[in-house]
C-alpha cells in the first residue's frame, strides 16, 4: 500500500532566515560542510550573518539612539547599515 | 444487609513530607520584616504572618521593588524549584506561606501595572523589539565597548540565579497551551534543555562558563549578593509561570527574552574576546546567538500567532508581559551601570 513520504518542513520567513526542521548538513559554496543538530535551524538568507550559514539576527533593521527613545513609530528614520 | 449507621471517623494520615533536601542552597539572610517572616517560616516557625507582627498595611506599603519584598517572594518561589537545604518540602503548599505570597504578588503586580503603558497591540511591541539600536546603552553594550573583567564576572554571578534554572519557569506554561503553540514552546524548551544532551543544556553551559571565570557554579550560590532588581526579573517569571491566568504575560516575557538575546549575546561574546576569554567561557553566549535567532522565529510565528488566533483576549496580557519584563530588565541594567560608574570592585 503506498504511503505518503515523510517530508521535511522548510519555512520561509518574510524578513529573515529560512527555517529547516530536523538535524541537517549544509554544504557551502566552497564545499565546506557544516552540521546543525537543532530541532529547527535558521539559515541566513540576507548574507549579513557573522555566523553564516546560520542566522544571527543581523538581518534586523538598525537605527541610532537619537530616535530610539520614542515609540516604534518614531523609529522610521536614520537607518544605518552595518555598524 | 447494609448498615444504616455512619462509619466511624477515619483518621486522616498526615501524608505531607516533613523533610527537605539535605543538600541545596542555604537560606539567605533576611533583608527586612517581610523576608524575615518568610525565612522564619522556612526554618520551622509556625507563627502566622500576623502573629509575627506583619500587618496587611505593612505589606501594602512595602516597596514593590525593594530588597525585602523581592527576597521574600524569591524564597517563596524557590520552594517550587529546588527548595533550600534543610527546609521541609511540605512548605511548598503551606497555606500560610501561600497567603503571604499572594499578598506580596498583589503589591508587585499593582506596581508593574501602574508603571507600564499597557495596550493590546502585540505586533507593534514586537516590531519595536526587532529594531536594533546600535548605540544604545545597557549592560551588554557597555561590556562590549569598555567593560572590565570584574564587571563581566559580577554580571555572570548575578545572572546565575536565573541561568542555572534556565527555561524552568516556562516549563510551567506547557500544560496551559494547546496545539501549535504548545508544540513550538516545547521545541524551544527542548533546545534550552540541550536537545537530549546533558552537556548542551543551557544551564550546564552557564555552569561551565562560571567555572571558567572562577565563580561558584552551585545552584543559588549568589543569592545573598543578588540585588532586588535582579530578583524582580526572576520573580516576574516565577509569578507568571505559576499562575495560569498570567500565561499570556509569561509568553510576553518569553518574547522579550528570545528577541533580545541573540544580539545581546553577540555583544557579550565580543566583550569576552576583547578581554581574552577562551572558547569554554564564550560558548554559553555563542550558543545563544544562534539558538535565539531560531527561538525568535519560533516564538513569533509558532507561539504568538496561533495563541492569539485561538485566544485573542490574551493580547493585553502578552503586551503586559513584554512591557513589564522590559521595564524590569532596564531597572537591573541601570542599577549595574550606575554602580559600575561609581564603584570599584569589592
Ligand atoms: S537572515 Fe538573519 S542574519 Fe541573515
Ligand atoms: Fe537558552
Ligand atoms: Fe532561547
Amino acid at each position: 500500500m503506498p504511503t505518503e513520504p515523510v517530508r521535511r518542513q522548510v519555512t520561509v520567513t518574510d524578513e529573515g532566515p529560512v527555517l529547516v526542521h530536523g538535524p541537517i548538513e549544509i554544504v557551502l559554496a566552497d564545499g565546506r560542510k557544516v552540521i546543525s543538530d537543532r530541532a529547527v535551524t535558521a539559515l541566513c538568507t540576507c548574507r549579513r550573518s557573522r555566523r553564516y550559514p546560520f542566522c544571527d539576527t543581523s538581518h534586523r533593521r538598525r537605527v541610532r539612539n537619537s530616535v530610539a527613545h520614542g515609540s516604534a513609530h518614531d523609529r522610521d528614520s536614520e537607518e544605518c547599515t552595518r555598524c | 444487609m447494609l448498615s444504616t449507621t455512619a462509619p466511624p471517623p477515619v483518621a486522616v494520615p498526615d501524608i505531607g513530607p516533613d523533610t527537605g533536601p539535605v543538600t541545596g542552597p542555604a537560606l539567605p539572610a533576611p533583608r527586612g520584616p517581610l523576608s524575615l517572616v518568610v525565612l522564619d517560616t522556612l526554618r520551622g516557625s509556625t507563627r502566622t504572618p500576623s502573629a509575627a507582627g506583619l500587618t496587611s498595611a505593612a505589606i501594602e506599603q512595602a516597596d514593590p521593588y525593594g530588597e525585602d519584598l523581592q527576597l521574600a517572594l524569591y524564597c517563596c518561589y524557590e520552594l517550587h524549584y529546588r527548595g533550600f537545604a534543610g527546609v521541609s518540602d511540605g512548605l511548598e503548599w503551606d497555606p500560610g506561606l501561600l497567603g503571604l505570597r499572594r499578598d506580596l504578588e498583589q503589591v508587585f503586580l499593582a506596581a508593574l501595572r501602574a508603571e507600564v503603558r499597557g495596550g493590546t497591540d502585540v505586533a507593534t511591541e514586537i516590531d519595536t523589539l526587532l529594531v536594533e539600536v546600535v548605540d544604545a546603552s545597557g549592560v551588554s553594550h557597555h561590556l562590549r565597548r569598555t567593560g572590565q573583567l570584574w564587571q563581566l564576572r559580577e554580571y555572570i554571578a548575578y545572572r546565575s540565579l536565573y541561568h542555572l534554572k534556565e527555561a524552568d519557569p516556562h516549563a510551567w506554561v506547557i500544560p496551559r497551551l494547546t496545539g501549535p503553540a504548545k508544540v513550538a514552546l516545547v521545541t524551544i524548551e527542548y533546545d534550552e534543555y540541550g536537545s537530549g544532551s546533558v552537556g548542551r543544556m543551557h544551564a550546564q553551559l552557564f555552569a561551565d562558563m562560571m567555572t571558567e571565570f572562577g565563580l561558584c557554579a552551585e545552584y543559588g550560590a549568589y543569592l545573598d549578593t543578588a540585588p532586588a532588581a535582579l530578583l524582580a526579573e526572576i520573580n516576574f517569571m516565577s509569578l507568571c509561570g505559576l499562575h495560569r491566568w498570567l500565561r499570556g504575560a509569561l509568553i510576553g516575557q518569553l518574547v522579550v527574552a528570545e528577541l533580545t538575546s541573540s544580539p545581546s549575546s553577540d555583544r557579550l561574546v565580543q566583550a569576552m574576546r576583547r578581554l581574552g576569554c577562551g572558547p569554554a567561557a564564550i560558548e554559553f553566549y555563542a550558543e545563544h546567538i544562534e539558538a535565539d535567532a531560531v527561538h525568535e522565529q519560533l516564538v513569533r510565528h509558532g507561539i504568538i500567532a496561533p495563541l492569539l488566533a485561538a485566544e485573542p483576549a490574551l493580547a493585553g496580557d502578552v503586551v503586559f508581559g513584554i512591557q513589564a519584563s522590559t521595564l524590569l530588565a532596564d531597572r537591573f541594567s541601570d542599577l549595574l551601570l550606575r554602580r559600575w560608574a561609581e564603584e570599584q570592585p569589592t
